[in-house]
């Protein structure tokens, strides 16, 4: 039998790998995207689990609210990209420091 | 009456509003005929007053026109006090204010040379001369006729401010700038001893009103107050002095004389107003008019004398070595301020007056008839540079002479009986300092003498002006400025014989001036001549008359018969000469150490208080370590994401944490 604890390891496992990712990656935009959109399913897990052992179906509602906004942001995301990339020419997180103080 | 005495108040006013703001469009002519009007009606009315007062036994006047305001029984309002003292005093302000009006007329007839071409200012300034003048004698009316301390404070800065703007008239030129500044500023110190002695008056009687006051004051005769610490002043010395410093201001008496003199940068006709009738009569007649309160100190009076006694003949001495001509006369007006001081110290207050009287009349003439030379030599006031005008301007030749004579008491004259009577009442008072004064006043008649006729010869006498353009231009002024000197010159003869027998002898002032029996300088001379012709008759005993046809002598031998003689004294002692000529130093010490200091503090005030603190500490410190901060702060926005990412997920994790485990 899985329990609730084994999907609560599982979305965290996922939401850590997402961080890490956040972190380590230094090279590509695209992978931080990724990434972002991995820590939202971490958070999905998270819900789903808990409405189903909870008996609660809004926490699955939820979810379906979460994929929509991560499928426009992951939209809205690659099209900022895009025009990124035109005018820079890159892709690169370490090239992409105009906040820099 | 008292719609009169207001008429007398108002027209000069109303001439002055008139012309100075409608002087556009009244023109030249209208502004002249509007001031001089309002003032002759004054003149008129005046001389109306003082004639119910001599003959018809006007009732006095006290009371209020106007209130300002009440505040906590303190009463502030425009009033007036119209006594005998008064109406001798609003009938010289206003017949010599009138002289002068007339005068202006001819004196300032070609102004427009005397600004530049572009000068707005110039443009109808001599509407706005009539204007001022006008304000002047607005100013000095109400100054006299008050009857509350507060009306008289507002005619004595109505008074230092007029002349402030009539000092600057020119303002185009820097030296009156400087002078106007300079009286100004001297003005203030004088002034903030005044209002000191009117914050005294009221806050230990509660009230602003004459009578009031004087008829309170014996009760608080023996007050002693404390103002610091333990030392303990008597309420009248105090209030005395304090009074009186602001009379030392406006009426030019050492240490604060030093604006006078520089005063002669306005125009001519100025220089006779406040030197006669209006601004520096205004101490005598404050302190004539507070003799109730000076009765009840010694030691304001002591104060008052030596003075008075200093200024007499100190200032006097400067006026040997002047060489402007204006500034010759200006000189002895300071002595002879200095002489009404010392009547004053010593109780004789009638005498006083009397003096300032006779001295309003010809200190007038003798400005007049120096404006009208100046007027002849084309603005050149050297004196050195002029003589023999005498066969070129006879009416101005004669009128000097009257004025000169009467200057320095020649029998007969005006001067003479009010200049005797000072220095009889010195001879018998037995207050402190009256040794001091009476040798001070006695040497003053010799020098007096001395400088009037010094100034005379050279002007008049001798050779021609030297300059040879000045000559072929030479001739008698217009009528509008001999006739005032004409009306002046019949008053500098006469009035003193007329009138001392009521004024001195008599019981013109009784009830009006109040001197303590043991103080009574005036019953002493009294005692010894009884009347005009009694003075007349003991003139060849008297040791200033000797002395004064002495100066006259001295005068005449040093500088029409034996010249080189002048020079020769003044190598001889050079040392003296230079004292004189620096006037004492008083000019440098107080531009060393008042000007100068406050200079200084002012750079220190700027460079450590403003730019130090203000500048530096609050407004660019407080931005400058805005700065330095966010230096260092801004080292943290590295611009990269995952810098930004790790905080925000340490931050959560902190959060959480605190939620969690707090």
């Amino acid at each position: 039998m899985i329990e609730l604890s084994d999907y609560l390891i599982l979305g965290a496992i996922l939401f850590a790998i997402s961080v890490a990712g956040i972190f380590i990656n230094r090279k590509n935009v695209i992978i931080l995207l990724m990434c972002v959109e991995l820590m939202l399913l971490a958070v999905n897990m998270n819900f789903v689990a808990f409405s189903h052992f909870l008996g609660d179906t809004v926490g699955q509602v939820f979810v379906f609210f979460i994929l929509t906004v991560a499928a426009a942001e992951a939209a809205i995301g690659l099209a900022i990209l895009v025009v990124l990339f035109r005018s820079k020419r890159s892709i690169n997180v370490e090239d992409m420091d105009a906040l820099r103080g | 009456m008292e719609n009169i005495y207001l008429l007398i108040v108002l027209a000069p006013l109303v001439g002055a509003i008139l012309a100075g703001f409608l002087g556009g469009s009244l023109g030249r002519k209208g502004a002249h005929w509007v001031t001089s009007t309002g003032v002759g009606i004054s003149a008129v009315l005046s001389l109306y007053v003082l004639k119910r007062f001599m003959f018809d036994d006007q009732e006095v006047f006290n009371g209020a026109v106007y209130t300002w305001m009440v505040s906590d029984g303190l009463h502030m309002e425009v009033g007036f006090l119209v006594d005998q003292l008064t109406a001798v005093m609003i009938s010289v302000v206003t017949f010599v204010s009138f002289c002068v009006h007339i005068y202006t007329i001819g004196y300032m007839a070609d102004d427009e040379h005397n600004w530049p071409k572009t000068s707005l200012a110039g443009k109808n300034s001599y509407q706005r001369f009539f204007s001022y003048i006008s304000l002047f004698t607005f100013s000095m009316l109400m100054l006299v006729m008050a009857n509350n301390f507060m009306q008289l404070f507002f005619g004595w800065e109505a008074v230092g401010l007029v002349s402030y703007l009539l000092i600057g008239f020119w303002s185009v030129r820097p030296t009156a700038i400087f002078a106007n500044l300079k009286a100004f500023l001297v003005n203030r110190v004088g002034d903030f001893g005044f209002i000191l002695g009117i914050a005294a008056v009221a806050m230990y009687f509660n009230s602003l009103d004459y009578h009031e006051v004087f008829a309170m004051a014996p009760s608080l005769a023996d007050t002693q107050i404390q103002i610091w610490g333990d030392s303990s002043w008597s309420l009248m010395s105090l209030i005395g002095i304090l009074l009186f410093i602001g009379a030392m201001g406006k009426s030019a008496q050492v240490p604060l004389h030093v604006w006078l003199p520089d005063s002669m940068e306005g125009p001519t006709p100025i220089s006779a107003l406040i030197h006669a009738a209006t601004m520096v009569t205004a101490g005598i007649f404050m302190v004539a008019r507070m003799s109730p309160l000076y009765e009840l100190s010694e030691t304001a009076l002591t104060f008052v004398l030596v003075i008075g006694a200093t200024t007499a003949f100190f200032t006097g001495l400067i006026g040997i070595v002047q060489n402007d001509i204006k500034r010759v006369v200006a000189y002895s007006t300071l002595s002879q301020l200095g002489y009404m001081m010392v009547a004053l110290g010593v109780s004789a207050y009638a005498a006083g007056i009397f003096h300032l009287m006779t001295h309003a009349f010809f200190k007038a003439l003798l400005f007049l008839a120096a404006g009208s030379v100046i007027i002849g030599m084309h603005h050149d006031q050297d004196i050195r540079n002029m003589g023999g005008v005498k066969k070129y301007m006879p009416i101005t030749y004669w009128t000097s002479l009257v004025g000169s004579l009467a200057l320095i008491g020649f029998p007969g004259f005006s001067g003479f009986f009010s200049k005797d009577a000072i220095i009889e009442a010195v001879h018998h008072s037995n207050i402190a300092g009256a040794g001091y004064a009476y040798v001070l006043v006695v040497a003053g008649v010799f020098v007096t003498a001395l400088y009037s006729f010094r100034m005379f010869f050279l002007v008049f006498h001798g050779e021609g002006p030297r300059d040879e353009h000045a000559k072929a231009h030479l001739h008698e002024s217009p009528k509008v400025v001999t006739i005032p000197l004409i009306l002046l010159a019949i008053p500098s003869v006469i009035i003193g014989y007329m009138t001392i027998d009521a004024m001195l002898f008599g019981d013109w002032f009784k009830g009006v001036l109040y001197v303590l029996p043991e103080h009574d300088t005036l019953a002493a001379v009294q005692g010894m001549v009884h009347s005009s012709n009694g003075m007349l008759a003991h003139t060849y005993a008297s040791v200033p008359f000797y002395l004064a046809m002495g100066g006259l002598f001295v005068a005449w031998y040093i500088y029409m018969k034996n010249p080189e003689i002048a020079d020769k004294i003044k190598t001889m002692a050079a040392p003296l000469h230079t004292l004189l000529d620096k006037k004492y130093w008083f000019d440098e010490a107080y531009q060393f150490v008042f000007a100068g200091g406050s200079r200084l503090l002012g750079k220190f005030l700027w460079l450590a208080g403003d730019r130090g603190v203000i500048d530096g500490l609050a407004v660019n410190g407080s931005a400058f370590s805005v700065g330095w901060l966010a230096g260092i702060i801004r080292h943290l926005q590295s611009g990269y994401l995952y810098h930004y990412a790790i905080a925000m997920i340490l931050g959560l994790t902190l959060m959480l944490g605190w939620f969690v485990f707090a």
